[in-house]
């Protein structure tokens, strides 16, 4: 079964159902739908089969297939997944199939074409998968690019208000990251001798000055995926006007190509230069985590407060990074995915506020958990696991980054620790605001507020709530998987971990 | 009297060209002879076999490295390339120059003589089959672009020039609709290209001039030559340094690139958009070809003096179109100043200098004529009942009544824009690559730069398209006929192809990548 191709199958799969979706007529919305969800569920068994043949002790690059491409070039289909690809790939195929489930009458209320929106889905789940599975620097790019285009026309045509504008936004914002990676990526070619195999690059030996330069092509890039403080503008924008399920899969896959992307990038191919800017990364991380709370805080729009909540995350995902201890990477990576299953919830219960009430603003909420207790409860929850409260998924993660940043820099780990305080103050204001204290009047004239969470729902959010609390207790299958790869990250680097003083967390983490 | 010795003529090599230049003369003789109803489509027919048997001696000379017809017309890679580039562009442009079921007549006029505006003109732009004069226009300017990426010398260049600059220049002007804005575009073009003629001429004579100021060399205007005079220039080459800038100019001119560009928006907007979509596939190819030819051939010596300079035009012109497209409103012109904008992409692949440099620029070339051929095809569907509905606020919503050829325009415009998967961003790579390993990185951050800026009008033009919703006065998309349609598949096919597989087109433009001295 390890022979099997499954990262090329994963990439391809859900582009030829896209194909599929797409050429069903505009009149058979329904059938469109299934077709999408059962596409999405084949993919989701797939990967499953894939993590049971990955070895968690095995090789670094696992699954590796190579086909030639552009030889002129040195340009090959190369698909190989680390650990940490894994973990991301497996949070695509839990999270797509949910998203298509969550999103089934949303394209309904837009007079777009539904089966186009399911399609587009679909290519957004081969691209995300491609950028993950990708080990050639080409056609990594080609993922990372590409992907835009899906997402694009996801806000742009089925957004809500401002659609347009945020489309545009998002689409240039992540072009412009892009193509300073595209000047780095050709420079890189040229310095490697023409190879744009990661694994050969890895070797290569670069000037300091060429390292630092071709390290910030690619950093830019990722900054702004991520996106990092001063790159962040594009998210609440785009987060605010998509559509839930894509806004879901924006904050919680795809930004996640930014993190993924120094972790597997920046720091093997420039170690150097890693080392030289950490300092800087995790200042801008540091005010990310600050700065973005603050205007969480501030917010009176579910969706853009959940966005300010996802930068406050990435800070903490880039100070576990650039720490360079590998609790803080583990931390970091396990981060990336419960955080993609935490912010995926919150997205996909506030979309189910917003398709019952016509709006995403907190004002028009109040006292909404009189009207639908369970769904009010299934939000409570997604907003405590938000916040990293301890038996969640996300405490773990946070903790470790914490953890593992303090044993080689205390300042930074005190100054994020605030984070958690304005996380508890964002993440439960916004709860008091729209579901608790006194019935907002108006709530009860909305129709779709007197149906509480239906069985459709249900199934969205219980593989994630059941998801947040397993990894919460047991986090340990996806730490193995993860700890490796982290560690071999670390020592690219050149890094290695201070002597442990405390065994108990030293444990939590193998 | 002494005897006249003959230079040796390769006549197969010439082939492709002689082929072009005959047809040009036969569809005279058509026009005088053949009657009127039979006319199009028998000096359409005609058109297309000459560019498809000069397309085959192309292929047939593949591989040939001669300098033939005493030392005037240089066969080697790069210029059987070229050609046949010109000639696969050529071809696609005549498909949609011979298109007549979109618009009664075609998008010629029938009389250009005829008043603007006059109640003859109305007539005949109601009834009357547009001029078949084009044709042989047509025929003539391809062969002077044939010519032009072969020349050998400056003399042959310049003779070149102006046999295929001058029947653009009429083309231009036969616009059906809006024809005081087809002439006045057809006028700036010629004065403005009489003026670039000027200056390449007179750097003609200035090079000439170096070449005879060096002792115990003949003097000469033949790349040989002049290469051979630059390696052991003596002290003061203040002739060569003028010479070499007003030749630099003519050829920018025709390139498009800043600050020679303010003919293209004008030109490219007034003229019928077929000969549009020609200059800016055909005119690009063969100007860039002959740019390389000179400055790798001949002035390849003085590489560290001409460098600066046109880095310096490179990253104005890429700014100019790139910061000027931002702006503005109609669409074709819109594409001219992406069509500026893509000029500087090129001049950064020719001042790579080195054999990728070379191949990138020409991969580039086929890459980019494919797709600006589409784009203008589309621009041809796009109509209302005055013609084509150029004004950008006019496409708003067409992706709602037209998706599929909008979702092809789409297509184009992310080519443009430089998204894999598409020959836009494998060309952008071929030539910034060489770039880099040229030492040129500085270019490379300035088109990087650029590219940033011009991704948002065509962004807009998505937007426009997709995001908006349809107003009233949003035009149809006209079926196209038989012709466009194929000029149009073909276009965005290989735009597709080259994007994804673009290996073969390289191993050929690599295999040809290897100019003759």
């Amino acid at each position: 079964m390890s022979d099997f191709p499954f990262l090329s199958v994963l990439t391809v799969a859900p582009l030829v159902g896209a194909l599929v979706v797409a050429l069903l007529p505009r009149s058979r919305p329904q059938l469109a739908k299934q077709v999408a969800f059962g596409w999405s569920l084949a993919v989701l068994v797939l990967s499953v089969f894939m993590w049971g043949a990955f070895q968690a002790g095995g090789d670094r690059l696992q699954f590796r297939e190579s086909y030639s491409w552009i030889p002129q070039w040195g340009v090959n289909f190369t698909f190989a997944a680390d650990g940490i690809a894994l973990v991301m790939l497996m949070l695509i195929a839990v999270l797509v199939p949910l998203v298509i489930l969550a999103s089934w009458h949303d394209a309904e209320s837009s007079k777009r074409s539904v089966p186009v929106y399911f399609a587009l889905l679909l290519i957004l789940e081969s691209t995300m998968i491609g950028v993950f599975a990708a080990a050639d620097v080409f056609l990594f790019y080609v993922f990372f690019e590409v992907m835009l285009v899906p997402m694009y026309f996801l806000i742009g045509s089925f957004g809500g208000h401002q659609r347009q504008y945020a489309a545009v936004k998002f689409f240039l914002y992540s072009l412009v990251g892009g193509l300073f990676m595209l000047a780095a990526v050709i420079g890189l070619w040229v310095v490697g001798g023409k190879t744009f195999d990661w694994q050969a690059l890895t070797q290569i030996d670069m000037s300091t000055g060429t390292e630092r330069w071709l390290f910030l092509g690619f950093f830019v890039a990722f900054a702004i995926k991520a996106p990092f403080f001063p790159f962040h503008t594009w998210l609440p924008d785009a987060g605010g006007a998509a559509p839930a399920g894509a806004a879901a899969l924006l904050v919680g896959v795809m930004d996640k190509v930014g993190t993924f992307g120094i972790l597997r990038y920046c720091l093997p191919l420039f170690p150097e230069a890693s080392k030289w800017f950490a300092p800087y990364a995790i200042a801008l991380a540091l005010i990310g985590i600050i700065y973005a709370a603050l205007l969480a805080v501030g917010q009176n729009d579910l969706k853009r407060l959940v966005s300010y909540t996802s930068i406050a995350h990435f800070g903490f995902i880039g100070v576990g990074i650039f720490a360079f201890t590998t609790q803080a990477g583990t931390g970091a990576v396990l981060y990336m995915l419960n955080h993609g299953l935490a912010t995926g919830l919150l997205f996909l219960v506030v979309g189910m506020f917003v398709a019952r009430r016509g709006s995403a603003l907190i004002s028009d909420f109040g006292g909404a958990g009189k009207l639908v207790p369970v769904l009010a409860g299934v939000f409570f929850f997604a907003g405590l696991a938000s916040l990293a409260l301890p038996g969640t998924a996300p405490f773990i993660s946070e903790f470790l980054v914490l953890i593992g940043t303090y044993t080689v820099n205390k300042p930074v780990a005190v100054i994020a620790t605030l984070g958690i305080i304005l996380a508890a103050a964002y993440v439960l204001w916004m709860v008091q605001r729209t579901t608790q204290g006194t019935l907002n009047p108006a709530l009860t004239q909305a129709e779709g507020m007197r149906r509480d969470i239906t069985l459709r729902e249900k199934v969205v959010v219980a593989p994630l709530i059941a998801l947040i609390v397993l990894l919460g207790f047991y986090p340990k299958p996806v730490t193995d998987v993860i700890n490796p790869a982290v560690q071999a990250t670390m020592q690219d680097v050149g890094k290695s971990d201070p002597a442990p003083t405390n065994g108990g967390v030293q444990e939590a983490s193998k | 009297m002494t005897e006249l010795k003959l230079p040796s003529i390769d006549y197969a090599a010439l082939a492709p060209i002689l082929i072009m230049l005959g047809a040009a003369l036969v569809g005279v003789l058509i026009e005088a002879f053949v009657p009127r109803r039979l006319r199009h489509a028998v000096q359409l027919g005609a058109a297309l076999l000459a560019v498809l048997a000069a397309l085959y001696f192309v292929v047939d000379n593949a591989g040939e490295r001669q300098i033939t017809i005493g030392g005037a017309i240089a066969v080697d890679g790069p210029t059987l390339f070229l050609q046949g580039a010109i000639l696969v562009l050529a071809a696609m442009a005549l498909l949609l120059i011979g298109e007549r079921s979109i618009e009664r007549g075609g998008a010629f006029v029938a009389q250009a003589a005829v008043v603007a505006g006059s109640e003859d003109d109305r007539r005949q732009a109601e009834e009357s089959g547009g001029a078949t004069e084009v044709y042989p226009l047509t025929t003539f300017a391809i062969g002077g672009m044939l010519i032009f990426v072969a020349a050998n010398d400056l003399l042959t260049m310049f003779i070149s020039l102006e046999v295929f600059s001058l029947p653009l220049y009429l083309l231009c002007a036969l616009a059906r609709r809006r024809r005081l804005l087809s002439q006045e575009a057809a006028m700036k073009y010629f004065l403005l290209g009489a003026y670039a003629s000027a200056f390449f001429l007179f750097g003609v004579a200035l090079v000439y001039g170096f070449t005879s100021g060096i002792p115990g060399r003949t003097a000469g205007v033949d790349f040989a030559t002049i290469h051979a005079a630059v390696a052991d220039s003596p002290s003061s080459p203040v002739l060569l340094y003028a010479g070499m800038a007003l030749l630099a100019i003519g050829l920018l001119f025709k390139a498009a690139a800043a600050p020679f560009h303010v003919w293209t928006p004008d030109v490219y907007q007034g003229a019928p958009t077929p000969v549009t979509a020609f200059m800016a596939a055909c005119t690009k190819v063969a100007a860039f070809g002959a740019l390389l030819r000179v400055f790798y051939v001949a002035f390849s010596g003085s590489a560290w003096n001409f460098t600066p300079v046109l880095g310096t035009v490179a990253i104005l012109t890429m700014l100019v179109g790139a910061v000027l497209a931002v702006t503005q409103t109609d669409i074709k012109r819109l594409l001219a100043y992406s069509s500026i904008a893509n000029a500087g992409y090129l001049l950064v692949g020719v001042l790579a200098l080195n054999k990728e440099g070379l191949s990138g620029t020409m991969f580039y070339l086929v890459a980019y004529g494919f797709s600006v051929l589409a784009a203008f095809a589309v621009v041809t569907l796009v109509r209302d009942a005055d013609g084509e509905a150029t004004h950008l606020s006019r496409w708003a919503g067409l992706g709602r009544r037209s998706p599929f050829f909008a979702a092809l325009f789409t297509f184009i415009l992310l080519a443009f824009a430089g998204i894999p998967l598409t020959s836009g961003f494998t060309s952008k790579f071929a030539v910034f690559g060489a770039a880099i390993e040229g030492g040129q990185s500085w270019l490379v951050i300035a088109g990087v730069l650029t590219s940033m800026i011009l991704a948002f009008p065509y962004l807009r033009v998505v937007v426009m398209m997709w995001l908006s919703e349809p107003g009233e006065s949003t035009p149809t998309v006209s079926v196209p006929g038989g012709l466009t349609a194929a000029a149009l598949m073909i276009g965005v096919l290989a735009t597709l192809v080259l994007g994804v597989a673009p290996g073969p087109l390289l191993d050929l433009a690599n295999g040809a990548a290897e100019f003759v001295r």
